[in-house]
């Protein structure tokens, strides 16, 4: 039970501005993505709430309480490390049980809550070896396990898949999800892969430049993105855009056709539209195939038109070959529109 | 030439060097140990433990080993841990820390007596502060407890950085996440010491500790300087049968004695610090 409020937080290393006049309020139980590329925050902001770092300015409060000044164990999180952070020179039973031994919690405490969350990751057999005997994926259940084990009310996740081979990531994405959501905590997850982010969060925040861009569902992030910038990172590939210029009454003119665009703005503006929003049309944007990139469900397209790249998703069955000029439409309802000025979305 | 016999052969100068000047030395005098004029014997062994001074030298070196050695771990990971700890400037105290270690023993020996002789540094700076009236005589056999304080200290203040440098390394390659896990689940600082810093520094510790107590057990020159025949240690019977009694078969025995006691510390030290299989980093 914890709703966490990050009020005007901000944090300087010397001359540089990591984070900048942060506020988000996390929900009870909410899984909260912080996503974002490297260099954009997310971390430094996880460490802040963990307490690992100090905010230069602003306040963190969980479960409304002000905690930016108590130690990270006063705080009532627990924390998944990137390396996982398995003491090598300890079992995993014990590793585990770290937390709660440094809460002095009788032997039996510490025995039944280990083999409980060790049961929930499937780790049980595995409570006497060391963490050199374990692969990346067993250190990885440790880590989690050792989290959970201390019932915290905030679960902080600091890119714990990343080390991971694809195919065990996606396996660890389904079982963590199904874990965390079961164990009634709030989560913070930060990680850079956006497939991770969409398919795991409540809601995703989304960083550039120590800032949130945008924090909504994983679906608004990706059909209504709040500016350019998310724009052009969800989504792979991500969004095109066009330059549209102003015609009068609501009408924007792209690469010599005529779209219905917002009627309160008469400038110019960017277009945009998802590769896979783009149809074969007679009437459609004139459009010379460079690259043909077949991904077995679909076609992927990469065109020149109005002189720029511009990608396009089309059934599989399609035969296009380089050099040949295609007709493409947008889905009407599907076009998007950027104030270039603001990068920020106008409706 | 075949990739397989290629390190045998690269390491082939410098293990012939070592059988050359280390393995065939160390048998002449294991040779020379267990034989006199008439052949294989257990003599030189029974004259040198059956003399008076050995039991006291023997006493003597174990005492010193066990009041300086202790001191110097515990100082070199305070020290090693206050290093880490620094930002700027953790070169140059390093430097200015490690400068004992390029003085030679009996060097550091005369600097020390310097200190500690009737008209050394401590009675002029004591006279002139008024505290004495007339310089003492602090290294005499009237003051035994004095002379084995400045023994201890001219030890300590000589072999420490060795271990510390040991150590800096050693803390410096355990990865700072650790301690931010700890942290995180709620370990202090001094819990953060000893139960991340210290098991985690196993393998270093083990060096660090093994190369000073053999040290501790071959200790000679700085005796020498401050506690002269005061003072006796096993090293020091070494040398005063080569060189004085010119036994060379006892000095061999004495030699092996103190091979054999440093041998036993190694293996005691590698066990009881061992890292277990699969608790490496």
């Amino acid at each position: 039970m914890a709703v966490i409020e990050i009020k005007n937080v901000a944090k300087r290393f010397g001359e540089y501005q990591a984070l900048h006049d942060i506020n988000l309020t996390i929900a009870d139980q909410e899984f909260m993505v912080l996503l974002g590329a490297s260099g954009c925050g997310k971390s430094t902001l996880l460490r802040i709430i963990c307490g690992l770092e100090t905010a230069s300015e602003g306040e963190i409060w969980i479960d409304g309480k002000r905690v930016d000044h108590l130690a990270p164990k006063d705080r009532g999180i627990s924390m998944v490390f990137q390396n996982y952070a398995v003491f090598p020179h300890l079992t995993v039973f014990e590793n585990i049980g770290f937390g709660l031994r440094m809460q002095k919690l009788p032997n039996d405490e510490v025995k039944r809550r280990v083999e409980r969350t060790a049961g929930l990751m499937h780790i049980e057999q595995l409570l006497s070896r060391y963490s050199g005997e374990l692969s990346g994926g067993q250190r990885q259940r440790v880590a989690v396990a050792r989290a959970l084990a201390m019932e915290p009310d905030v679960i902080l996740m600091d890119e714990p898949l990343s080390n991971l081979d694809a195919l065990l990531r996606m396996e660890m994405r389904a079982e963590l999800k199904g874990v965390l959501a079961e164990s009634n905590t709030t989560a913070i997850y930060v990680t850079h892969d956006q497939v991770e982010a969409m398919s795991m969060a409540d809601r995703i925040s989304v960083m550039h430049e120590g800032k949130i861009v945008q924090a909504a569902s994983p679906i608004e992030v990706y059909r209504n993105p709040a500016a350019k910038f998310v724009a052009g990172f969800i989504g792979n590939p991500p969004m095109n855009f066009l330059e549209a210029s102003p015609q009068g009454g609501g009408k924007f003119s792209v690469a010599g056709h005529s779209f219905d665009g917002p009627s309160a703005a008469n400038s110019n503006l960017q277009f945009a539209i998802r590769p896979e929003d783009m149809t074969l049309a007679e009437n459609g944007f004139p459009a010379v195939a460079k690259v043909v990139e077949p991904l077995g469900a679909h076609l992927l397209v990469t065109c020149e038109l109005d002189g720029k790249l511009f990608r396009a998703i089309l059934d599989s069955e399609m035969q296009v070959k380089p050099g040949e000029t295609l007709k493409l439409s947008p889905v009407q309802d599907r076009i998007r529109w950027f104030d270039p000025e603001t990068t920020l979305a106008v409706a | 030439m075949n990739p397989r016999l290629l390190p045998y052969v690269l390491i082939l100068p410098v293990t012939l060097f070592l059988c050359l000047f280390f393995l065939y030395p160390f048998v002449l005098v294991a040779q020379q140990a267990f034989s006199n004029s008439s052949g294989f014997t257990m003599s030189n062994f029974r004259d040198v433990t059956e003399h008076w001074k050995f039991p006291i030298s023997l006493k003597n070196t174990f005492l010193l080993a066990l009041a300086v050695v202790p001191i110097q771990l515990a100082l070199s990971l305070l020290m090693a841990t206050m290093v880490t700890k620094m930002k700027k400037g953790r070169d140059l105290i390093l430097y200015v820390w490690t400068i004992p270690l390029g003085i030679s023993d009996l060097a550091a020996g005369i600097i020390w007596l310097a200190i500690f002789e009737q008209s050394g540094f401590l009675n002029s700076m004591m006279g002139g502060l008024g505290l004495i009236d007339s310089p003492t005589n602090f290294l005499s056999y009237t003051s035994p407890v004095m002379v084995f304080v400045a023994i201890m200290l001219a030890e300590i203040w000589r072999a420490t950085a060795i271990m510390l440098v040991i150590l800096v390394a050693g803390i410096g390659l355990i990865p700072k996440e650790y301690y931010e896990a700890g942290e995180v689940f709620g370990a202090t600082p001094w819990q953060r010491f000893l139960k991340i810093t210290l098991p985690m520094l196993r393998p270093s510790l083990q060096t660090a500790l093994v190369l000073r107590v053999i040290l501790a057990f071959e200790v000679f020159a700085v005796v020498q300087a401050l506690g002269g025949t005061l003072f006796p240690v096993l090293m020091g019977e070494t040398y005063a049968y080569q060189f004085e009694l010119l036994n060379s078969g006892a000095a061999a025995a004495i030699a092996l004695i103190i091979l054999a006691i440093s041998i036993t510390f190694t293996l005691i030290i590698m066990r009881a610090l061992r890292v277990p299989k699969g608790a490496t980093i």
